[in-house]
């Protein structure tokens, strides 16, 4: 997937919160991929796109976070996420889910169907460079004197939105959401905006399932530029976990279960394909390819 | 009848204020390890200021040893226990180095920020080299179950020596009173129905 040597400039910011936020540059690695455990998948519109970042402030802080391009998330706890696994996951028979799992997984989490049908209704762009990123789980903002509010955070693309019609998967192109990425950014750098959105008392921070209300106060805390995109293979991007709970000073933890559930579970996946890394097949995204800018 | 020395205070005082932290940190380790809940993350951020703790209590335990040797084990403790007590020592030295070292440093090859507490972090000791993290994170859960059978052994020689040969030996450790404690070094499991009768 390709990596981003990047960097975010701050805007008119929470900047008494965290050092990322203050005015300058700060460096930034990130990786675009597609959601679920299938290396192999093609690039399908519908898919779920993650956009993972780890800024690099002055004085050796990191921030890592990983973002989708959903307005929320399908469960609220490990269980549920585990349970969700089990009702959807194919038949070796037929190939599919099983309608009687899946139908009995969302009548025990309604919180889940609601969740999927807000997602089903998403806009899905064209492409990795005109689609929102959201955090999806709450966390706090926590300055020097210790007041805290519960924050989500979101990358919003300044490119145009096409709406998904246009970038219809080319005929043979099984990477062509990666390929036409490369391509965007050989051209010119792109751009995103680091929009936080600041909750009030009473919002949900422990579900990630539910959207905050609208009408919430919303921070311009910076653009996020993608200045080079490299290939996974000897790019910055896949040697790092993308941890949740790595976070600067001023930034810290909800009580969303899933932030330790997805810190635990990520330590384990990562530590998985280290093991395998010496064994991986090259990626379809060569770095010959990105090299020149994109397919010939 | 004679006197078993005891370990110089220092030693005594290192001693017991590693063991719960190596046996704490075994278990957390584990559990952690084993966990998705909100303790994963409470349990993470003991291991690592915990394990450092250690490797740098370790390092003073070394200096110590050269400064304060251990007493002599007791004339009746047989050759091959002798060769064994010496042995298990030097294993369980390298394995308190050696656990906080190799977990600094796969974090370290994975790139993880090495967080200790707050603002306070360490550098990394390592490149960052997947394949290298991979083969240090095995090594270290390897390290983990050696050090606890270690520590089993250690834990099953100290009660043989304190519950049923009572030389002495586990008092050297254990005992707290002032002065030295004198101890009879005849083998107690010779002599039918006897108990520990202090030198007068």
């Amino acid at each position: 997937m390709p990596t981003a040597p990047t960097s975010a400039s701050a805007g008119t910011t929470p900047r008494e919160f965290a050092t990322v936020f203050r005015p300058g540059r700060v460096p930034v690695v990130g990786r675009f991929a597609l959601a679920g455990g299938m290396p192999f998948q093609p690039d399908a519109p519908n898919t779920v796109r993650s956009m993972a970042l780890s800024f690099l402030p002055p004085g050796g802080e990191e921030w890592r976070t990983g973002m989708n391009n959903m307005p929320v998330f399908p469960v609220n706890s490990a269980r549920g996420f585990y349970e969700q696994l089990l009702a959807f996951s194919p038949d070796p028979a037929t190939g599919k889910s099983d309608p009687a799992k899946t139908k009995a997984f969302l009548a025990a989490h309604p919180e889940a169907a609601r969740a999927l049908a807000l997602i089903k209704k998403r806009e899905v762009t064209s492409g990795f460079a005109n689609s929102t990123f959201n955090s999806l789980n709450a966390f706090r903002f926590v300055d020097a004197a210790g007041a805290s509010a519960p924050v989500r955070w979101s990358v919003v693309p300044v490119q145009s939105v096409a709406a998904n019609a246009a970038g219809q998967p080319e005929a043979g192109d099984e990477n062509y959401l990666f390929d036409e990425l490369i391509a965007q950014i050989a051209q010119h750098p792109r751009q995103w905006r680091l929009i936080v959105t600041i909750g009030q008392a009473g919002d949900p921070t422990n579900d990630a399932t539910q959207p905050w209300p609208e009408g919430r106060q919303q921070v311009d805390a910076g653009t996020v530029t993608i200045e080079r995109a490299s290939s996974e293979d000897g790019g910055r991007c896949a040697a790092v976990n993308y941890d949740p709970l790595v976070l600067p000073a001023g930034i810290e933890p909800s009580d969303d279960p899933l932030l330790s559930a997805r810190s635990a579970v990520y330590a384990r996946s990562f530590r998985l394909r280290a093991e395998e890394e010496h064994e991986k097949p090259p990626s379809a995204v060569t770095p010959e390819e990105v090299q020149a800018g994109g397919k010939s | 009848m004679t006197t078993q020395p005891r370990f110089a205070a220092a030693s005594r005082l290192l001693h017991w204020l590693m063991a719960p932290m190596i046996i704490a940190m075994l278990f957390i380790g584990v559990g952690m390890a084993a966990s998705v809940s909100r303790r994963y993350d409470l349990l993470v951020s003991i291991h690592r200021p915990l394990g450092i703790a250690i490797l740098v209590l370790c390092v003073a335990r070394i200096v110590n040893r050269f400064i304060n040797p251990p007493p002599d084990l007791p004339d009746t403790v047989p050759p091959l226990q002798r060769l064994a007590a010496k042995v298990s020592h030097i294993v369980l030295y390298a394995l308190m180095l050696m656990m906080p070292l190799v977990g600094w440093g796969m974090l370290s090859a994975a790139r993880y920020p090495i967080v200790l507490y707050g603002p306070v972090r360490l550098p990394p000791i390592l490149p960052h080299d997947l394949t290298l993290y991979a083969w240090l994170r095995e090594f270290h859960t390897v390290l983990a179950y050696l050090l606890f059978a270690t520590f089993l052994a250690h834990l099953g020689a100290a009660l043989y020596h304190g519950l049923i040969r009572r030389d002495g030996v586990f008092g050297s450790m254990a005992s707290w009173e002032h002065g030295s404690m004198q101890f009879a070094r005849t083998n107690p499991a010779s002599i039918p129905n006897s108990t520990q009768t202090p030198a007068p």
